[in-house]
């Protein structure tokens, strides 16, 4: 018994444990959304994120030892941000016929978005920090960690913010949209991925690929323009009312 | 061989987006420049096909890269159990009204240059 403690110590404090950890529970995660049709309930990233955090609190293994396995994988997200230029690319020449349309929806849902997560926040009388980190929580997490780090809120916490939205939006997002009426045309799936791109970012958008591959290449534009958009205009804004 | 192109590219230009963003002290982050610069690299097809396989993989499975960050949702615990009714809220009324807000302006936009680009298509 000792001795499997022992072990179960050395493997824990290696990063090889949290690279692994990760991996493993997010295939096994991926093969039951899979399974279970994807419905939004059995969301990948909810549920690994739930095990993972479970398994670490039970077991005692302190998150920066994890992280530095789990790092690895975290670091891609720098180079999927560079990439969302792909399918933007894809769809030029739409971006190009209709782009003041597609911005206008970007900034009227990201608009949205931040004033009623700021006023919501103001109202219960949240701490600052914690309010600012909220502010660029419909942007992808690697690039709202930036964008609070600049406006004077938390990093990590701004990062779980982001996450808890893109969870949110792609748990509830197919309710929404059939109470509203959206079809499943064009102009439907169009909106559809194009909604959940702007209001929950790179969850949002891979839960919006799985469903439908014209909605997740108008998810995936929604991203990007979120991505570029919030990231100049939050700072900017920022800085004139500070 | 394409997937390693593809990968220094989306590094390389992340590389240089940091150093701009740094350089010339910018208000946005490095990964997001990049991305604006590979948007213009990819007028050049040797770019468009390196950049295409690595592109698609990492975007298919970006809700896997999500779980390093959400796991430190643990280190907050306490935060988030005496602010957790009013976080709950504000996360969950703001997201669907971002979505409600998106959607519908979108819809809105579109609905009639997609009737008509379909009335041309059909003569």
């Amino acid at each position: 018994m000792n001795e499997f403690v022992e072990l179960w110590v050395f493997l824990a404090s290696t990063p090889l444990f949290g690279l692994t950890a990760t991996l493993v529970t997010y295939v096994v995660a991926q093969t039951f959304y899979a399974r279970m049709r994807h419905a939004p309930w059995a969301n990948p990233t909810l549920w690994s994120v739930l095990l993972i955090a479970g398994g670490l609190l039970l077991t005692g293994v302190a998150y920066p030892t994890y992280f530095s396995g789990a790092q690895f994988i975290h670091f891609l997200l720098g180079p999927a941000v560079v990439a969302m230029a792909w399918p933007l690319w894809l769809r030029r020449t739409e971006l190009k016929a209709y782009w003041p349309r597609f911005v206008a929806a970007a900034l009227v849902g990201g608009a949205a978005s931040v004033i009623s997560a700021v006023t919501l926040a103001w109202a219960f009388d949240l701490p600052s920090d914690v309010l600012l980190s909220l502010v660029p929580k419909s942007i992808t997490a690697p690039v709202a960690m930036g964008v609070a780090e600049k406006i004077g809120g938390i990093p990590a916490l701004a990062a779980v913010f982001a996450v808890l939205t893109g969870m949110v939006g792609s748990l509830s997002g197919r309710y929404l949209f059939d109470a509203m009426g959206l079809g499943f045309d064009r102009a439907g799936w169009m909106a559809r991925g194009f909604a959940l791109g702007t209001a929950s970012h790179g969850i949002g958008a891979a839960r919006a690929t799985q469903v439908n591959a014209d909605a997740g290449a108008y998810a995936g534009l929604a991203l990007g323009l979120q991505v570029v958009l919030g990231s100049l205009l939050l700072p900017l804004i920022w800085r004139l009312v500070a | 061989m394409a997937a390693l192109q593809g990968l220094a590219w989306l590094l390389g230009l992340q590389a240089v987006g940091e150093l701009l963003a740094r350089g010339l002290s910018l208000p946005f982050p490095g990964p997001v420049i990049g991305l604006l610069l590979l948007l213009l690299a990819l007028r050049f097809t040797p770019v468009q096909s390196s950049v295409r396989g690595t592109a698609e993989f990492l975007l298919s499975h970006l809700s896997l890269l999500f779980v390093p960050v959400g796991v430190g949702v643990m280190t907050h615990l306490t935060l988030l159990a005496d602010n957790g009714l009013q976080l709950a809220i504000v996360i969950v009324a703001s997201t669907l009204i971002g979505l409600f807000a998106t959607a519908w302006t979108l819809h809105r936009l579109m609905r009639g240059p997609l009737a008509q680009e379909d009335s041309a298509v059909k003569p």
